[in-house]
C-alpha cells in the first residue's frame, strides 16, 4: 500500500499581540481550537491524533505544557504527543503519524506567552551551557553576529534588509516607517530587522483520505524534510544555512514556487534562507507580512505552513512553501511544500 | 504500515552524581553502546529522536539544539519529544513512527536526564503566583492516590513493601542499576522511614543521572541484523487532563485505554497469559499493583493478589521489572525508555543476569504527568503475522 | 468593566552544577592556569571551544592542543546596554574570535570602549580575570591589542571537574479572568467556583472545563466547608515548606463542589481519614489579598464522617 495523502484542512491563529493571555496559553487555546476545527469541518472528537509545541522557559515553570490539554477537553482520553519545539515539528510528529496509518486526523497547535520573560535573555539558554551560555549572548546580539557576516561576505546590505522590513510591514498593514537612520539594537540590527516580541498561538487540522476530501479547501502536503546544523557559531559558516538547503531537497522543493512563507525572524535571516533555497523573484515572499510583524515563539513556525495552506486553499497560489526554523541563527529547519493538486510521481 | 523492530539498545550506568560526564558524554555512553549492540554504525542512522523531561532540570533550553553534534544528529532530523515522565515511552513511539511510516530505515532514539545538574525538588517545586503554597513533595501527590488505592481495593498493607523487596533486588542483578540491595527484606523495607504515610523511604524511586538509547530499524534493516531483534508489535499512547471532576487517579481511564488499544493492535487477548515479562513505570512500589489493573494484568482490585501470591518475581507468571525498575534507577527522562529498553533486552534474549527464561513478548509501560501521560508497546522475538 | 487579570513577579534561580568530562574539564582546567586548549580533529583541524567528539568520525576526541591567547575577530555586534549576566557591565561587543593556532571562533566579549573601534579582522588579545576557578568567565573579556598579556600564573594543580552556572530569570505570571475573579472573591473572604455548561461541574477555583474545553461561565457560591477525600501525611522535610513535618496535606472537596482542593489539615492530625469533615480557617481579615493564602488550613468540624460513598468518585 502506497503511502496515504495528507492535506492541510484547517487553520487559525490567535492575534499577535505584545502581551495576551495567560502564562498557562488555556484561554488562549480554547477559540483557536475551535476556529481551526470550524475550518477543516471536524469535531473535537473526529481528531485521531493531537500534537503541540511549547517551551518551559517561556512560562518558567517545568511542565507547563501540561496545564495547556486543558483547553483541548481531553476526556475521554486522547492520543496526543508533545515537542518541546516549535509546532512546525509537531506537525512534522503528527503529518507521520498519519504517514504510518496510526491516525486520519491530526491537530496540531504550539503556544507561548513570549512577553512573560525577558525573551532575548532567556534564549541564551539555547547555548552550550558550558562555554557560552554563562556569558549570557541574547538571541539578537547572536542575530547580529551573523547578519554582521552576512554583510562581510557582501551577501546582504543594510539596505536590502530594510527592503525586506519594508515589504513585510506592508504586507502586514504595519504602518511605522522602516528608517535606516534608526539607532542600532545590536548592531548591525536596527529595530526593523527584528521581529517583535509578541504572544500568540496557532492551529493547524491535517487529515487523509476521506477525512481530507470532505472538506470544502484543502492543500496537498507533497514534501515535509526537517534538518539540524551544529551549533556552534564559531563552527558554522554562519552566513550559509544547510540544514534549510538539504531539507528543502529532501523535501522536494519544486522550482515553480508561487509562495514562500519563512519563518525569518531577523531581515538578514529572510536574505539568507532566500538563497539556501534558491527562491528566485519570482517567488512571493511572505504575504503575511512574515514573523518581522509577529512572532509568537513556538507556533510562529507552525503559522507559516499554516499560511502558505491559504494561500493554496484560497486558491491563490498552486505551490507554496511553509518554511520554520528553531535555535540560534537558523540552526534548525523545517521544510513543507503545498500544492493544490497532487502530482503523478509521488516519492 | 510496515514492520519496525528494536535492533539494539544501550543504556549507562545510572547514579545519583555522575560527575565523570558532561550531558554529551551521559548520552554517549548510551548512545554508543545501543549502536554497538545494534551492530549499526554512523552513516546508517537516518535520523536522531531525542526524550527528556523539564529542561529546568539542566538549565538549558531545548538542549537537543546544543547536543546535536554529539548525539550524531548534525545534518540528519532531530525531533525533540517532551511528555513529562512518559517521555522516554514517547521518544521510543515516535521513533517506530518514523520507521513504520516508511520515512526513515534506522532511527537512533535517545533519552536523558542529568537531574544532578540541580535539583528536581527544586524545579519541580517553583511555586507559581497565586497559587497555595501546599508543600507536599514528590511523593506528596501520589501518596493520597495510593491511600485511595488501599482503601478501594483492601489490600493489606504489606504489599508495597513486597513489591520494593522484589524489585531492588532484581536490580542487584542489573549491572546498570542505581540502587542493588541483594540483601534488603520485607522487614527492612518496613522499617524504613515512613515519608509521605503511607509510602516509605524504601517504596520510593531514587534520583539519578542517566540516559538510554534505543536503534530501530526498519525490516530490512532488520531482518539484515546479525543479532536477534525484538520486533514492535504494537505501540499505544494516550492523555487525559491532570485534573478534572470525576476523575480516576487510582486507575485512570487514559491508562487503561491505552492499554486497551495496545492489546488490541498486538492481538493479545489475555495479557497474563500471553505478556511473558513486563517493565512498568513504578516510581512507588504500591503502583506495581495499581498498573497491573490499570493494565488489564488483573481485575480491578485484585492486582495486588498477583504481587502477594509472587507472580511478578522472576519464575512467576508475569515477572514485572526484572531490571529493577524505576525503583532502583529513575534519570526521569530516560526512565520510560529504559522500561521499553528492557523489553526488547528481554524478548531479544540479551537481559543478562536478570534474563526471564524464555520470554518471547514483553510491555514496555510509561506514564507521567499526574497519572495522566501513558505511552506502551509490546515487543516479540518474531515480526507480527500482518500489520 | 471587569477588573484586568491579575499578573504578578515570578523569580526563578538556581546555581546550577555541571560535570565537565574529560574533555571541558581539561578546557576549564587550562582557562584557570591561563592557558587556551583547543580539540584537534581526525581532519587536523583545531576547535575552540573544543569539541567532546569529532563531527565527521563521531569518536571522542583526546588531542588537545595550546593556542594563543590572541586573535582575531570574525565577526562582532555592539551592545550599548548589557543585560544581567553579561561579561561586562557597560557597553561592549559580543565577537566571534580565532584565536591564533585555532581554526574555528570563540564566542566571548570585546571591551572596546567604543562601537567605532570594532571591526572585523581586529586583532584582540585574552584579560584574564583576577581570580580564575575554572570557568569561561576565567577570561573577564579581550581588549583590542596585537600582543599577549603575560599569561598570570597559578599554583592550583588540582584538575577542574565541575562548573557552576547561576541562573537567574524573572518572570511576570498572569492569571486567567476566571482565575482573577476567583482571587478577587477570596480576598472577600469568599469562595467562588463556575460550572461547566457541558457537564455541569462546579470546578473550584474556576478554570476552562478540562473534560470539555470550554470556559466555565455560571458563577457558584462554595462553602469553606468540605470532606476529605483522601490524604497524605507528610514526615520529609524538604526545602521551602511551611510547614514543620509531620503535617497532613489532604484532598479536600469542598460542599458544592466537584472538584477536591489540595490543603493543610492541622488539628487532630494524628486522626485525619477519609471521610473527615473539615472547615477551612481563615487568616486574620486584614491580611487578607487576592490569594488562597487567606486560608491557613482546614480543621476537623467533629461532624459525623461522610460515608465512602459520597466522595468515592472523586477519588
Amino acid at each position: 500500500m502506497s503511502a496515504p495523502r495528507v492535506a492541510v484542512i484547517g487553520f487559525a491563529q490567535a492575534p499577535c499581540l505584545p502581551s495576551a493571555g495567560t502564562t498557562s496559553g488555556v484561554e488562549t487555546l480554547v477559540p483557536v481550537f475551535r476556529e481551526a476545527l470550524a475550518d477543516a469541518g471536524l469535531d473535537r472528537r473526529q481528531v485521531d491524533f493531537w500534537c503541540s509545541g511549547s517551551s518551559d522557559y517561556l512560562a518558567g515553570r517545568a511542565f507547563s505544557f501540561v496545564n495547556a490539554v486543558d483547553a483541548i477537553g481531553a476526556y475521554p482520553p486522547i492520543a496526543e504527543s508533545h515537542v518541546e519545539m516549535d509546532a512546525a515539528w509537531a506537525f512534522y510528529e503528527a503529518y507521520v503519524k498519519i504517514l504510518a496509518g496510526e491516525a486520519e486526523t491530526a491537530l496540531v497547535y504550539g503556544f507561548g506567552k513570549s512577553s512573560a520573560g525577558r525573551l532575548r535573555r532567556v534564549l541564551a539558554l539555547q547555548l552550550d551551557p558550558y562555554v557560552v551560555a554563562p556569558l549570557w549572548p541574547d538571541s539578537v546580539s547572536v542575530a547580529a553576529l551573523q547578519a554582521r557576516a552576512a554583510l562581510d561576505a557582501g551577501i546582504v546590505t543594510e539596505r536590502a534588509m530594510a527592503e525586506v522590513a519594508a515589504r513585510s510591514r506592508a504586507d502586514a498593514g504595519v504602518s511605522e516607517p522602516v528608517d535606516l537612520a534608526a539607532p542600532y539594537i545590536a548592531d548591525p540590527l536596527r529595530r526593523h530587522d527584528c521581529a517583535p516580541v509578541c504572544d500568540g498561538a496557532a492551529a493547524l487540522v491535517i487529515a487523509s483520505g476521506e477525512r481530507a476530501l470532505a472538506g470544502p479547501r484543502r492543500a496537498w502536503i507533497t514534501g515535509v524534510a526537517h534538518r539540524i546544523d551544529v551549533q556552534g557559531l564559531g563552527e558554522r559558516d554562519l552566513t550559509t544555512v544547510p540544514s534549510a538547503t538539504a531539507a528543502a531537497s529532501a523535501a522536494g522543493l519544486p522550482d515553480d514556487l508561487d509562495v514562500a512563507e519563512l519563518h525569518a525572524p531577523f531581515t538578514h535571516q529572510e536574505l539568507l534562507l532566500r538563497a539556501a533555497l534558491g527562491l528566485g523573484d519570482r517567488v512571493r515572499i511572505n504575504p503575511s507580512g512574515g514573523a518581522l510583524c509577529g512572532n509568537p515563539m513556538f507556533s510562529a513556525g507552525l503559522a507559516r505552513i499554516g499560511l502558505a495552506a491559504e494561500q493554496v486553499r484560497s486558491g491563490r497560489a498552486r505551490r507554496a512553501l511553509g518554511h520554520a526554523t528553531s535555535g540560534p541563527a537558523l540552526q534548525q529547519n523545517l521544510i513543507c511544500v503545498l500544492e493544490a493538486d497532487v502530482r503523478e510521481a509521488e516519492s | 504500515m510496515k514492520r519496525a523492530a528494536v535492533l539494539g539498545t544501550g543504556q549507562t550506568h545510572h547514579r545519583t552524581r555522575r560527575t565523570d560526564v558532561s550531558m554529551a558524554g551521559l548520552c554517549r555512553e548510551a548512545i554508543d553502546r545501543a549502536l554497538a549492540d545494534a551492530g549499526v554504525d554512523w552513516p546508517q542512522i537516518d535520523a536522531v529522536v531525542l526524550g527528556k523531561a523539564p529542561d529546568l532540570f539542566e538549565g538549558v533550553m531545548m538542549p537537543e539544539l546544543f547536543l546535536a553534534d554529539a548525539i550524531g544528529a548534525a545534518g540528519r532530523p532531530l525531533l525533540r519529544v517532551h511528555t513529562a515522565g512518559s517521555v522516554g515511552g514517547a521518544t521510543a513511539n515516535v521513533a517506530t513512527s518514523l520507521v513504520r511510516a516508511g520515512v526513515h530505515r534506522r532511527v537512533l532514539a535517545v533519552a536523558f536526564e542529568k537531574q544532578s545538574e540541580s535539583n528536581a525538588m527544586w524545579a519541580l517545586s517553583i511555586q507559581p503566583p497565586f497559587t497555595a503554597p501546599i508543600g507536599a513533595g514528590a511523593g506528596g501527590y501520589f501518596a493520597p492516590h495510593i491511600r485511595a488505592y488501599i482503601r478501594r481495593s483492601h489490600a493489606p498493607g504489606h504489599i508495597g513493601a513486597l513489591v520494593a523487596v522484589k524489585d531492588r533486588r532484581n536490580g542487584a542483578r542489573n549491572p546498570y542499576a542505581h540502587l542493588r540491595q541483594p540483601d534488603i527484606t520485607l522487614e527492612s523495607v518496613q522499617a524504613s522511614r515512613m515519608l509521605w504515610d503511607p509510602v516509605r523511604y524504601d517504596e520510593t524511586c531514587p534520583s539519578s543521572d542517566g540516559a538510554c538509547a534505543l536503534v530501530i530499524g526498519d525490516q530490512a534493516a532488520a531482518e539484515a541484523s546479525a543479532k536477534r531483534v525484538a520486533w514492535i508489535r504494537a505501540t499505544a499512547m494516550r492523555t487525559e487532563p491532570t485534573f478534572f471532576a470525576g476523575k480516576d487517579h487510582v486507575n485512570p481511564r487514559a491508562g487503561a485505554e491505552a492499554a486497551r488499544a495496545l492489546w488490541h493492535a498486538a492481538g493479545i487477548t489475555d495479557p497474563l497469559d500471553e505478556v511473558d515479562v513486563a517493565e512498568i513505570y513504578v516510581p512507588f512500589s504500591w503502583f506495581e499493583p495499581m498498573w497491573l489493573e490499570n493494565l488489564g494484568f488483573a481485575e480491578a482490585g485484585h492486582g495486588w493478589k498477583l504481587v502477594e501470591a509472587g507472580e511478578t518475581r522472576i519464575g512467576g507468571r508475569l515477572p514485572v521489572n526484572p531490571s529493577g525498575g524505576v525503583l532502583c534507577s529513575n534519570p526521569i527522562g530516560a526512565s520510560g525508555m529504559l522500561r521499553f529498553a528492557e523489553a526488547a533486552m528481554q524478548v531479544m534474549g540479551r537481559a543478562g543476569e536478570h534474563q526471564v527464561a524464555g520470554a518471547r513478548t514483553a510491555l514496555g509501560h510509561a506514564y507521567g504527568g499526574g497519572s495522566q501521560f501513558f505511552s506502551m508497546w509490546v515487543v516479540s522475538d518474531t515480526a507480527p503475522a500482518s500489520v | 468593566m471587569a477588573a484586568p487579570p491579575l499578573s504578578a513577579p515570578l523569580d526563578i534561580a538556581f546555581d546550577y552544577t555541571r560535570s565537565l568530562g574529560p574533555v571541558l574539564g581539561r578546557f576549564m582546567t587550562g582557562l584557570r592556569d591561563g592557558r587556551v586548549l583547543g580539540s584537534r580533529t581526525a581532519d587536523g583541524r583545531v576547535h575552540v571551544p573544543p569539541l567532546e567528539y569529532d563531527p565527521v568520525t563521531h569518536a571522542p576526541v583526546t588531542e588537545l592542543v595550546d593556542v594563543r591567547p590572541t586573535g582575531t575577530v570574525t565577526s562582532w555586534t555592539w551592545t550599548d546596554r548589557p543585560l544581567a549576566g553579561q561579561p561586562l557591565d557597560r557597553p561592549f561587543g559580543f565577537a566571534l574570535i580565532r584565536l591564533d593556532g585555532a581554526d574555528t571562533a570563540l564566542l566571548h566579549a570585546v571591551d572596546a570602549g567604543a562601537r567605532e573601534r570594532m571591526h572585523t579582522g581586529m586583532r584582540v588579545r585574552i584579560r584574564w580575570a583576577a581570580e580564575r576557578v575554572g570557568h569561561i568567565r576565567d577570561i573577564e573579556c579581550f581588549e583590542p591589542s596585537a600582543e599577549p598579556a603575560g599569561p598570570p600564573g597559578t599554583g592550583k594543580s588540582d584538575p577542574v571537574m565541575m562548573i557552576t552556572t547561576p541562573i537567574r530569570l524573572s518572570y511576570t505570571h498572569t492569571t486567567s479572568a476566571d482565575e482573577s475573579r476567583y482571587l478577587r472573591a477570596l480576598a472577600e473572604g469568599r469562595l467562588l467556583g463556575q460550572r461547566c455548561p457541558v457537564c455541569r461541574k462546579v470546578y473550584v477555583p474556576p478554570r476552562v472545563c478540562p473534560a470539555d474545553g470550554v470556559p466555565t461561565e455560571e458563577e457558584v457560591p462554595i462553602r469553606d466547608h468540605g470532606t476529605v477525600t483522601t490524604f497524605c501525611v507528610v514526615n520529609v522535610p524538604f526545602a521551602g515548606q511551611r510547614l514543620d513535618p509531620p503535617y497532613v496535606v489532604a484532598q479536600i472537596l469542598l460542599d458544592g463542589a466537584d472538584i477536591p482542593i489540595p490543603h493543610f489539615v492541622v488539628g487532630d492530625a494524628g486522626d485525619v481519614r477519609m471521610g473527615m469533615r473539615v472547615a477551612a480557617v481563615w487568616r486574620e481579615p486584614e491580611s487578607w489579598t487576592t490569594t488562597p493564602e487567606n486560608i491557613a488550613h482546614f480543621r476537623p468540624t467533629g461532624e459525623p464522617d461522610a460515608p465512602y460513598e459520597s466522595f468515592e468518585e472523586h477519588l
